[in-house]
């Protein structure tokens, strides 16, 4: 494959060939290959925006000038950089360029007949020869027929050649790898992926104010996004007393496909999303979401209903914000709840269990400005209490009212919440196929041996065998031996 | 038997195992020891397929520790799969049980290897490879049994990290003998081979039997990555998201494809060759230790 470097021709054509001749050489995969595999090691080490956009946050806080630098090389988004993006596609044009031609090449070799018996079989490998009865090239037509080799018969002499699949598994290798590549731009340019978190009892409606977060691929729009709804029936986790994990969740939803279809009950796993065309819903986490009744001073509602909390521990121990902006002057509650509630000497109120067992609401009330007219977006988990004054502490059991000087908050009861993620991948039978094409090509290729075996039966009856194994394939000296050994068989 | 007693019985299997594995790691040493004392007068070397080594004065000894390193195969297999048993489920939930069924696959590997080859003189390193694994496992990273989170459950899990193990195994096997090669090729550059490395294979030999080992395991290991992006499809919405897990898997995969390119279009052969698979199998390794214990990503299944 390595073309030996030619004298440079003056001009541009000449430069051209000259550098896609080096771009498409042995040599210069074999390099990019290993830089790609160098190239994705600092994006395991350094956080990614795309996976972990708090940490990288942090690094800007803590030293934002190493940070800021970092960022200009893209390290915080490595796999999407210009430097990555180059390394592969270099290297894919080269896979093109490498494989294209080879496969018409091969095309013809396997259209074509083995090549002729060479003149001098003594110079081939594990050369033999005999008197033999004269009969030999028979029985070794018959031999070559049953073992499927290919073969070519000229003066006395027999070429059989086989191993053809693996010169055309390592190609469909290559090819798959490349129909991968296409798997994955296409996801990337017609895909979109979001998520949202939605009370049990809440409908989710697949349009783009439903959504927590939500990106789109290149060429997708608000109007290629699939036009289901759903409901959240219920949800239910179990958890392992003794150990506390989680052993399953299980989550049902009523789904409308389009406007105007049939509901139907679904239910939805971990390792078993919804479907919708290329769409498919996830069940990505869950929490709780206490819901409670504020008054005002004088006894009117001002606030009713659920409010996400985050989950902080792997027993649910959750914080949230339940804003009243609506009250004059505005109030905040900066809460935590607790399916079971417990208590820990450092960090004070905590949750021992994940279930709901003994739920408790914990919470500062404040008065003042929640700044949410700033135009500046909120963590709708947290307050903001620059601008408060705290005018009250306490924790409620479900059913039970705290009043403060503002007004009253009740504690009516809580929901779980389970966070979506709605992913949209049109890329990724593609990228399957090829992934399914690539295992198959490369055993064809790496379990295959491609090799020759000669023949020649001169007038006088003398008898030579001789063979040649490509890449230097194992095994040829003990195919050429049961031959041999079939010929004086036949002999006898 | 109730669950417990099972994870009581698979300890005590383990325990078990790591007593043979060391009878066999001493038979070995005193194989070695002896063959040393007494050489042959001419070291044989022979193709891969026969045998490489003159055991006439110590075939005795050479199959006893043989034997010992299939009876404490067969005791770890019995370990692995009660710890199944007692889990309910595949053994494979957290870095004590991948540790065990890795040594497993290591041996495992050696011992089918050994059907073809004869591989005896790689005994003593096997045995302590798999010695301090198992050791590690039990001491630091041993976790009671317990059912599998949600996101585990999924025949996806079965497949998926079995055939990265058996990769594991058979990486690891290669990595060994490639280590073998770059030390005995350093001897012999210095000179002649000391007393006890001349009834080694020669350095072709080596050389051939870890390309072999690599291109034969190469595709599963493709379709153990392949695996687990239809998995993480199935499981997170994504079936690629360079989490690092993924990326160093990624990582292995390219660096053993750029082996096999090296050998089989540039013609890399010996020191360079045996550079590049210690180089793809440590990327292999540090996915396993580091990633597992300090990464951070969804596939924190270590239990630490
Ligand atoms: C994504 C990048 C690539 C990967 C992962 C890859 C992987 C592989 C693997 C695993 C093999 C070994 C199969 C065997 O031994 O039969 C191989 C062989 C080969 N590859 Fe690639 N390759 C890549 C890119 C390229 C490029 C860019 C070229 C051409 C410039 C190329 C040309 C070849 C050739 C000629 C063989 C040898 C076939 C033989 O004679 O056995 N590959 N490749």
């Amino acid at each position: 494959m390595d073309t030996p470097i030619e004298t440079i021709e003056l001009g541009g054509v000449g430069l051209l060939r000259f550098l896609w001749r080096q771009l498409t050489s042995m040599r210069t995969a074999l390099i990019l290959l290993l830089l790609l595999g160098v190239a994705a090691i600092p994006g395991s080490l350094i956080p990614q925006r795309t996976q972990n956009p708090m940490k990288v946050r942090d690094y800007f806080i803590d030293d934002p000038s190493v940070a800021s630098w970092m960022d200009r090389f893209s390290l915080f988004d490595v796999y999407g950089s210009a430097w990555f993006s180059a390394i592969y596609i270099l290297l894919f044009i080269s896979l093109i360029g490498c494989v294209l031609p080879r496969s018409f090449e091969h095309l013809r070799a396997v259209r074509a007949l083995p090549p002729l018996t060479p003149k001098n079989l003594d110079r081939m490998e594990l050369h033999q020869s005999w008197a033999g009865s004269g009969d030999e090239l028979t029985a070794a037509r018959a031999w070559f027929k049953q073992k499927h080799f290919r073969i070519r018969e000229f003066e006395g002499a027999i070429s059989a050649e086989k191993g053809y699949v693996r010169e055309t598994g390592n190609l469909f290798f290559h090819l798959a790898l490349i129909l991968i590549l296409v798997g994955v731009s296409v996801g990337a340019l017609f895909g979109m992926k979001g998520e949202a978190i939605v009370n049990v009892g809440e409908r989710f409606i697949n349009i783009p104010t439903t959504y927590d977060s939500l990106s789109y691929g290149k060429l997708f729009n608000d109007a290629s996004l699939a036009p289901f709804s759903l409901k959240i029936e219920d949800f239910q986790a179990k958890y392992d007393p003794l150990t506390n994990a989680p052993e399953d969740y299980t989550l049902r939803v009523s789904a409308i496909e389009s406007p105007g279809s049939q509901a139907k009950s679904k239910v939805i796993k971990v390792n078993a999303p919804l479907s919708f065309g290329s769409t498919n819903i996830y069940l990505q986490a869950n929490g709780y979401s206490p819901v409670v009744t504020v008054r005002d001073k004088n006894g009117a509602v001002v606030l009713q209903g659920p409010t996400p909390f985050l989950p902080q521990d792997a027993n649910l121990t959750s914080i949230g914000a339940i804003k009243v902006p609506d009250s004059d002057p505005q109030i905040g509650f900066v809460s935590s709840f607790l399916p079971t509630a417990s208590r820990d000497k450092v960090r004070g109120g905590i949750s021992a269990f994940p279930e709901a067992l003994d739920p408790k609401l914990l919470f500062s009330v404040w008065q003042g400005n929640l700044g949410l007219d700033r135009g500046i977006p909120q963590s709708v988990y947290r307050i903001d209490t620059s601008k408060m004054q705290q005018i009250g502490l306490h924790s409620l059991k479900v059913g039970e009212t705290f009043v403060f000087s503002q007004g009253s908050i009740t504690f009516d009861g809580f929901v779980p919440w389970v966070n979506l993620q709605v992913v949209r991948d049109p890329g990724k039978l593609y990228a399957l196929l090829g992934g399914i094409v690539a295992i198959l090509g490369l055993l064809a290729s790496l379990f295959t041996r491609r090799r020759r075996i000669w023949i020649r039966v001169n007038q006088s009856s003398q008898v030579e065998v001789a063979g040649l194994a490509k890449n230097g394939a194992p095994g040829l000296d003990k195919e050429i031996a049961a031959f041999v050994t079939h010929l004086k068989k036949v002999e006898k | 038997m109730t669950h417990s007693s099972w994870a009581y019985v698979s300890n005590y299997l383990i325990y078990s195992a790591m007593t043979v594995y060391t009878l066999a790691f001493f038979a070995h040493a005193y194989e070695t020891a002896w063959a040393v004392r007494s050489p042959a007068a001419e070291p044989t070397q022979g193709n891969l397929l026969t045998k490489t080594l003159d055991y006439s004065r110590t075939e005795k000894v050479a199959r006893i520790a043989t034997a010992f390193m299939i009876l404490g195969f067969l005791l770890l297999f019995a370990g692995v799969v009660a710890r199944g048993i007692s889990a309910g489920r595949v053994p494979w939930g957290n870095m004590y049980e991948f540790s065990i069924t890795g040594a497993l696959a290591f041996c495992g590997a050696y011992l089918a290897a050994l059907r073809k080859y004869d591989l005896r003189w790689l005994g003593l390193l096997v045995s302590i490879a798999v010695l301090l694994t198992l050791g590690t496992a039990i001491t630091v990273l041993y976790r009671p049994s317990a059912p599998l989170v949600p996101a585990l459950k999924s025949t996806w899990l079965v497949i998926h990290v079995s055939a990265a193990i058996i990769s594991g195994g058979v990486f690891l096997l290669a990595n060994t003998i490639a280590a073998a090669y770059l030390y005995l090729d350093s001897m012999e550059q210095k000179g002649e081979r000391k007393a006890w490395a001349k009834r080694l294979p020669s350095l072709e030999v080596l050389d051939q039997l870890s390309y072999r080992l690599i291109a034969f395991v190469f595709p599963l290991w493709t379709f153990a990555v392949i695996a687990g992006a239809i998995w993480a499809e199935h499981a997170w919405g994504r079936y690629w998201g360079w989490d690092p897990k993924e990326t160093w898997a990624f990582i292995t995969w390219v660096a053993y494809a750029a082996y096999l390119h090296a050998r089989v279009t540039v013609g890399w052969r010996g020191r360079k060759a045996a550079w590049l698979c210690l180089f793809a199998g440590s990327t292999f390794l540090f996915n396993y230790v580091y990633v597992n214990i300090w990464g951070t990503g969804k596939h924190t299944y270590s239990g630490l």
